[in-house]
């Protein structure tokens, strides 16, 4: 069996990247858009991960900061819905339209 | 041979939950699928040697991001999204060959590099707590503290915005 | 060890989250009827130290806490223009929270906090502190803009502007990993000798992936949708901050990423965002019948022009001090810009649509009057700062060479000129709708203004002592 190198762990990041960005373009439920964008965050930190082994530690140490950043982004995403919920009682961006987008 | 097979199932698990997250249409589903790819990562982060960045990736990614997840969608009784019929057709048109493309400019970039053919031998751990929690206090000391800056600003944020009105 | 020396370098960013905090311990020691205008002026106060500490920060300049960051003169300039918006920002804001009635203690603590992030990210030169200084002045503006509770509105606009920039962030963060990959370090200088070394075709997509995220950031075209939504929504004292100041921090990141990493490759992306940028901004402004809107087109616009001085750099010096002037001169006419909607808005921002600016001249002359300067500025009529940071940009450009972005850019100011115009047509020529008469303009919103005045007169009369360090802090990027 072939031997498995960083590519394939690479590839894998490519992947979930990929399917994070194609989630947050075509759904229109903001809790699923922001799961997309924590798919990127780990496509990322993947990424880091991966790397770290070629060159130091700096990579893994970058993605311990990117998951305390999600931790922060995560409680500010249940504060804006939140605010959000109550003035509209939705969560489809569809419906997100006083603004034009 | 046992890296490639555990390599091989937890890429699968990890690349399979992110499809079931966009391709389940109510959030909760959405979000378990979530929980799996985090715990799949963690299992990828050791195969990779990185112990402590693995441990927190359970505790904190899968754990507590994950809970709040579960939370928002709990209290704000999120249901299924209705989809809209139109633009789905604009999306096929232009969404295919620009993902294709991304897809392909992506796999040949990544081919490209050199460094990345180096095989990755299970076992070989580097990344344990001792030696990132002497970067985090040694060169990484400003970043660590200034987070902190970025913690309270979120928490400040959170109580602001979902406080009923005064 | 940390040398003291290390500490002085942060200094300004001390005194700003230090008095965040203490906002944050004064608000809730006030009862609950007491006026809270004390709150503000901590915060000015706090804004003003954090200037003093800045230049003695200039006075110590090299590297900090183990190359985690470098005090240059490319540094302080941008702790200075920052550290000013947030100044007059939080001056107009005494007024403005009364009356709309908000909730002040979080809010000051926010703009604070969310000035540290942006000092930060122009002094940074690792990644890794880049990202959380992004982060703080990003998450500090994405809640500011949702502090109008009582209208619907605002919170779309958070929840907008949170989505697409988190997203933003997201490319960014792949960029940084994807040259953390291809050089194998993530602190910007040693990026800049690997990348000299050679390039590896990593480091393109990676560069690709930056400018994404760092392009919404500074919402230039064709990253710039989120924008006139955002500023629409968002309290008026908000949008004259996040219109300029994380834009000039984020045009500060760019210009040390894209200059100090020797990074390859960006000449077409930055040469078509440009254009487009431009193109887009001005031909949406000319349509739009409410001012925030318009001017948030404006920003989009400006955003093209500046986006031209970077990669006008035959004369590397000559076009990154143009580019750093136009960010002065922007700040400062766009901040006294919103410092005028923000007075005239009233309560409920009930007070923003371009017909409501009807016979302004005649009801508040002091009012059109500087705003009326602002306008001279953001056209670009001379001896105004507008003006010249058009000059430089364009000069750099022509000698670069760029003749066709030289004209695209020249025919989109005489564009842009028209919608600017047309406010001033309405203020001037028009009659007044009503004869409600305009509130007099309390004392620390007028010093905000007429600081704004002065900036945008002086760098158009006297602009030579800014560009001169301007130049000399474009010496400083490249190491």
């Amino acid at each position: 069996m072939a031997e498995i190198t960083t590519l394939h762990y690479l590839v894998v990041a490519a992947a979930l990247f990929l399917t994070g960005v194609i989630g947050v373009l075509t759904r229109r439920n903001v809790i699923i858009i922001l799961m997309s964008i924590e798919l990127i965050l780990n496509a990322v930190n993947l990424n880091l991960v991966a790397f770290s082994r070629l060159y130091n530690l700096h990579g893994q140490v970058f993605a311990i900061f990117i998951i305390a950043d999600a931790a922060a982004e995560a409680a500010i995403a249940l504060g804006i819905l939140i605010a959000f919920f109550r003035n509209k009682e939705t969560v489809n961006m569809d419906e997100v339209d006083l603004l034009k987008w | 041979m046992l890296e490639t097979v555990l390599f091989l199932i937890f890429a699968a698990i990890c690349v399979g939950g992110a499809i079931n997250l966009l391709a389940q249409k109510h959030p909760i589903s959405s979000a378990l699928s979530l929980i799996v790819v985090m715990g799949s990562l963690a299992m990828v982060y050791l195969l990779l040697g990185a112990e402590f960045v693995a441990a927190v990736q359970i505790i904190i990614y899968a754990g507590a991001i994950m809970v709040l997840f579960v939370f928002v969608i709990m209290l704000l009784n999120a249901g299924e999204e209705e989809r809209s019929a139109t633009g789905s057709r604009v999306a096929m048109v232009l969404g295919v060959p620009g993902l294709l493309a991304a897809a392909v400019t992506t796999g040949w970039v990544l081919t490209r590099h050199g460094p990345a053919s180096t095989p990755v031998v299970l076992g070989e751990f580097h990344g344990s707590a001792h030696a990132i929690g002497r970067l985090l206090f040694h060169e990484f000391l400003l970043p660590f503290e200034v987070t902190s800056v970025l913690i309270l600003v979120a928490i400040m944020g959170a109580v602001v915005l979902a406080r009923r009105g005064e | 060890m940390i040398p003291s020396g290390d500490y002085i370098r942060i200094l300004p960013e001390i005194v700003l989250s230090i008095f965040g905090m203490l906002v944050m311990v004064i608000d809730p020691l006030l009862g609950e009827n007491d006026d809270r205008k004390s709150i503000g002026v901590v915060s000015a106060i706090g804004a003003l130290l954090a200037l003093g500490a800045t230049f003695i920060m200039a006075g110590h300049p090299g590297e900090a806490f183990y190359n985690i960051l470098r005090v240059d003169d490319f540094a302080v300039f941008f702790h200075v223009v920052v550290i000013l918006i947030a100044l007059a920002c939080i001056l107009m804001s005494f007024e403005y929270l009364k009356v709309q009635e908000i909730r002040q203690g979080e809010y000051y603590g926010l703009i604070l906090f969310g000035t540290v992030g942006m000092c930060l990210m122009s002094s940074a030169i690792e990644l890794v502190m880049l990202f959380v200084a992004i982060e703080i002045s990003s998450i500090s503006t994405y809640i500011l803009a949702g502090f109008r509770r009582r209208a619907a509105e605002s919170a779309e606009s958070s929840l907008k502007y949170f989505l697409l920039g988190s997203f933003a962030t997201a490319f960014f963060l792949y960029g940084i990993a994807l040259m953390y990959g291809a050089t194998g370090s993530t602190n910007v200088d040693a990026i800049a000798a690997a990348l000299r070394q050679g390039t590896p075709v990593m480091a393109y997509l990676a560069i690709a992936l930056m400018m994404v995220g760092l392009g919404f950031k500074v919402a230039a075209a064709p990253f710039q949708v989120w924008t006139p939504d955002v500023y629409e929504g968002a309290p008026a004292p908000v949008v004259a901050l996040m219109s300029t100041g994380p834009k000039a921090a984020a045009f500060a990141v760019l210009l040390r990423v894209l200059f100090g990493t020797a990074a390859p490759g960006w000449f077409w992306a930055v040469w078509i965002a440009a254009a487009l940028s431009m193109t887009i901004g001005n031909f949406g402004a000319l349509v739009q019948t409410n001012v925030k809107r318009m001017l948030a087109y404006s920003s989009i616009a400006h955003a093209g022009y500046l986006l031209v001085a970077f990669i006008a750099v035959r004369n590397m010096e000559q076009g990154v001090s143009a580019a750093m002037f136009y960010t002065a001169a922007y700040a400062a006419m766009n901040v006294g810009a919103f410092a005028v909607v923000s007075h005239f808005a009233s309560a409920g921002e009930k007070y923003v649509s371009i017909e409501d600016y009807a016979g302004l001249g005649r009801r508040s002359p002091v009012l059109a009057a500087v705003l009326t300067v602002f306008l001279l500025s953001l056209i670009g009529i001379p001896i105004t700062g507008g003006f010249f940071a058009k000059f430089y940009v364009f000069r750099a450009a022509v000698s670069s060479n760029l003749i066709w972005l030289t004209v695209i850019g020249l025919v989109n100011s005489a564009i842009g000129s028209y919608y600017y115009l047309r406010l001033l047509v309405m203020m001037y020529m028009k009659e007044p709708q009503s004869e409600e008469s305009v509130p007099s303009v309390p004392f620390a919103a007028g010093f905000a203004m007429a600081g704004c005045v002065v900036a945008t007169l002086y760098l158009g009369v006297f602009p030579n002592r800014v560009l001169q360090f301007a130049i000399e802090s474009a010496r400083t990027l490249v190491h």
